[in-house]
């Protein structure tokens, strides 16, 4: 394995930002600020551009437009009050972060988890990524000009959140993980409502299939596109769908165990295309592996506890001790660092989120492709912008 | 009617005053209608009922929304140069009931008998081009001027392929009069012209959505890429105006794909204008339908698709047809 070559746009070097440039600034290109406020950046990123007719010669993400100090505010509540905040800082898979946390203070103080709660965990959570990569893949279309997907997409989801909505309580920002299980548990109109779910989606997958992944102007858009080979994604710490659209076979689930998923036979989808497509691809794949594990869940549903009978309540103290605990999200690798001093608020919190190194890799890939491009790659790697500022 | 005297003048001026001012009609209430199917489709391709509050299904919506844009606001952006700015859409849109005189609805039913109808229609058409330029530079915005250098570079290159097809069906009649053209053709749709010129249907009826700026060849607009392109700074009836002219280029290019390709008002029985309007619609429904099915292509494949394909194909068609019609005639 070698590093990359030397930059393909030579004597670009500098900061796009502040303009200063190694070689003095160009006074023939088109500066171009794409977002805060564009369709394409869902949400309140911004990507300066430094455009030669249609052409992106520089690309700096600029952060921060939603920063609200999500670390900061961990160091100021009790451990259980925390879990708002997670469903609001991934708000597409909010479970996933629920887990990060719930694991994370679980590791720490030693707690046990009730198999029946670890199985909800597991289904609720692979709904989730279910409907966060629905999304994506309805809102990827919508940047690419195809309206209708988006449609079809959320009819599907709806399904899933008004089942998501019988035990958590909300609809999109859960906060039902607790430390030791769950807050509810599920009940036979969950179980029901989800076998239907799970007989309807391959039917969906298929059309879906036919419809629009075959379509032959979406692969013209996607196909060699946005190519992150494997060194450059492990370069910038790039992780989930990103990740294993370069090539690399890597998910939390699998290489870093928790939770009960090493009693699931499933497949962690890798394509080796690097592109766009690669990544659609592998998306498009960890919805039926999700579909699988889900079904695989609630067949094999144990009996018992949604949470254990010792779990702690309220205002309680974690022995003093750091931890790292990591899940994997729709996006890739969720990390939550933990130092506690034994006392009722953490001592410090620190949230790694995967979108944030997902984005970083646009500044080197946005180069050089055209302006369409750029939008299609900027939807290849799936953000969400509260994620990445915090 | 030679035109010599003043009383074989009059009763042509009269006839070309009336059937303006009934096309500007027409195409007001053909912008309404559309404007109505369009979301209705819209709607059912995506599994929603579109329209529905305003008026029995939702059929007074587009009144709504008329009597909105209307009542807007018609802001000019700062630093725009206002001149150019309201002139776009003014551009844009005064060339369309011209397009339409020369459209022969019906045996007797057009505006203007012209033996140039074709090259009338074409050249006004080039207008809208002029339009967009002007609308992407007078905004003051960058994406609106990209989306301007898109349209210009777009509208440019498909004329050529869409003059081609015209061409091909104009030498085997050899006249360029639409009412000629579409007398020329019978009944039934195997007398139609597209039945002796598929490919050049084809490559018209592609090169007729790329004009018009429609999806998947919207890139002038590009909503997701371009905010909305050229018309992003425009409010109220600026708007309005712009869309009114895209609706009615799409009726126009159906007209002359009708005309044509399709027969014209004949067909298999009692022939007459409903046929026309019936053949002109279904194409205007199929560029509907296409824009909610399609992801939108992108630049260097619209052009590529544009010189490698569509232009060679059509100067073969073109000459395969003059060979033909030599060797025939």
């Amino acid at each position: 394995m070698s590093w990359p070559a030397a930059d393909p746009c030579q004597g670009l070097e500098g900061d796009l930002y502040a303009r200063v440039f190694a070689e003095g600034a160009r006074d023939d290109t088109l500066i171009l600020n794409m977002g805060p406020q564009h369709p394409s950046t869902h949400g309140v990123l911004r990507v300066l551009l430094e455009m030669d007719g249609e052409y992106v010669m520089r690309a700096e993400p600029v952060l921060g437009y939603i920063h609200r100090m999500h670390e900061h505010m961990a160091q100021n509540r009790a451990y259980v009050q925390f879990f708002p905040n997670m469903g609001r800082v991934d708000y597409l898979h909010a479970l996933a972060w629920n887990w990060a946390w719930a694991g994370a203070v679980e590791k720490l103080a030693g707690l046990e988890v009730p198999r029946r709660a670890e199985y909800i965990r597991v289904i609720c959570t692979e709904l989730n990524r279910v409907n966060s990569h629905l999304l994506w893949w309805g809102a990827y279309l919508l940047d690419l000009g195809a309206v209708t997907p988006i449609m079809y997409a959320f009819e599907d989801r709806e399904l899933v959140m008004d089942m998501l909505q019988l035990i958590t309580g909300s609809r999109l920002t859960y906060s039902s993980f607790r430390f030791g299980g769950v807050l509810t548990d599920i009940d036979t109109e969950f179980v029901s409502r989800c076998r239907a779910f799970l007989k309807r989606m391959p039917e969906r997958l298929e059309m879906y299939r036919e419809l629009v992944t075959g379509n032959a102007i979406l692969r013209g858009r996607l196909e060699g596109v946005g190519v992150i080979d494997q060194m450059t994604a492990r370069r910038y710490g790039a992780t989930g769908p990103v990740l294993r659209g370069s090539g690399v076979g890597y998910d939390v689930r699998r290489a870093e165990p928790y939770g009960l998923y090493h009693e699931f036979d499933y497949a962690v989808p890798v394509h080796h295309d690097c592109d766009c497509m690669a990544r659609y691809m592998v998306r498009m794949d960890e919805l039926e592996a999700s579909l699988s594990i889900v079904a695989q869940a609630i067949d094999g549903l144990p009996e018992g506890h949604c949470i254990h009978p010792d779990a702690p309540r309220g205002k309680w103290r974690p022995p003093a001790g750091e931890v790292y605990f990591a899940v994997e999200g729709a996006r890739g690798k969720i990390g939550v660092y933990l130092a506690s001093d034994g006392t009722e608020i953490p001592y410090r919190v620190k949230l790694r989120s995967p979108s944030f190194s997902n984005l970083s890799l646009f500044a080197e890939i946005g180069q050089g492709t055209l302006l369409s491009d750029a939008v299609a790659i900027l939807g290849s790697l799936d953000l969400v912008i509260p994620e990445i500022d915090r | 009617m030679n035109g010599s005297s003043l009383a074989a003048v009059a009763p042509e001026l009269l006839r070309l005053g009336v059937g303006l001012l009934a096309l500007v009609g027409f195409i007001a209430a053909n912008g309404m209608l559309l404007l109505y199917v369009e979301r209705k489709v819209a709607g059912h391709v995506q599994r929603r009922p579109g329209p529905f509050e305003v008026g029995p299904h939702g059929l007074l919506q587009a009144f709504a929304d008329a009597g909105k844009l209307v009542g807007k606001q018609l802001a000019t952006p700062a630093g725009a140069d206002g001149l150019l700015f309201w002139a776009a859409p003014l551009m844009a849109f005064m060339p369309v009931p011209l397009m339409f005189i020369a459209i022969p609805f019906g045996e007797n039913l057009f505006g203007l008998q012209t033996n140039l109808g074709l090259v009338l229609i074409l050249s006004f058409a080039g207008f809208n081009v002029l339009a967009l330029c002007l609308a992407g530079w007078g905004s003051n915005n960058k994406w609106s001027l990209l989306g301007a250098a898109r349209a210009v570079s777009q509208a440019v290159a498909y004329e050529i392929p869409l003059l081609l097809s015209v061409l091909a069906v104009a030498l085997m009649c050899g006249s360029l009069d639409l009412r000629q053209l579409a007398g020329s053709q019978g009944g039934w749709p195997w007398q139609w012209n597209v039945a002796v010129q598929p490919l050049a249907f084809f490559i018209y009826f592609v090169c007729a959505v790329a004009e018009t700026n429609r999806a998947p060849f919207d890139l002038a607009e590009a909503e997701s890429e371009l905010t909305a392109g050229v018309h992003t700074e425009y409010s109220g009836m600026g708007n309005g105006i712009f869309f009114l002219a895209e609706y009615a280029n799409m009726i126009v290019v159906g007209c002359v794909a009708t005309a044509l390709f399709l027969g014209g008002s004949q067909g298999p029985f009692a022939p007459g204008p409903w046929w026309f309007l019936a053949k002109m619609y279904l194409l205007v429904t199929l560029v509907i339908f296409m824009r909610w099915t399609y992801p939108r292509v992108r630049f260097d494949q619209l052009l590529n698709l544009n010189w490698r394909w569509l232009m060679p194909l059509a100067l073969v068609n073109l000459l395969a047809t003059a060979l033909a019609v030599k060797l025939a005639g």
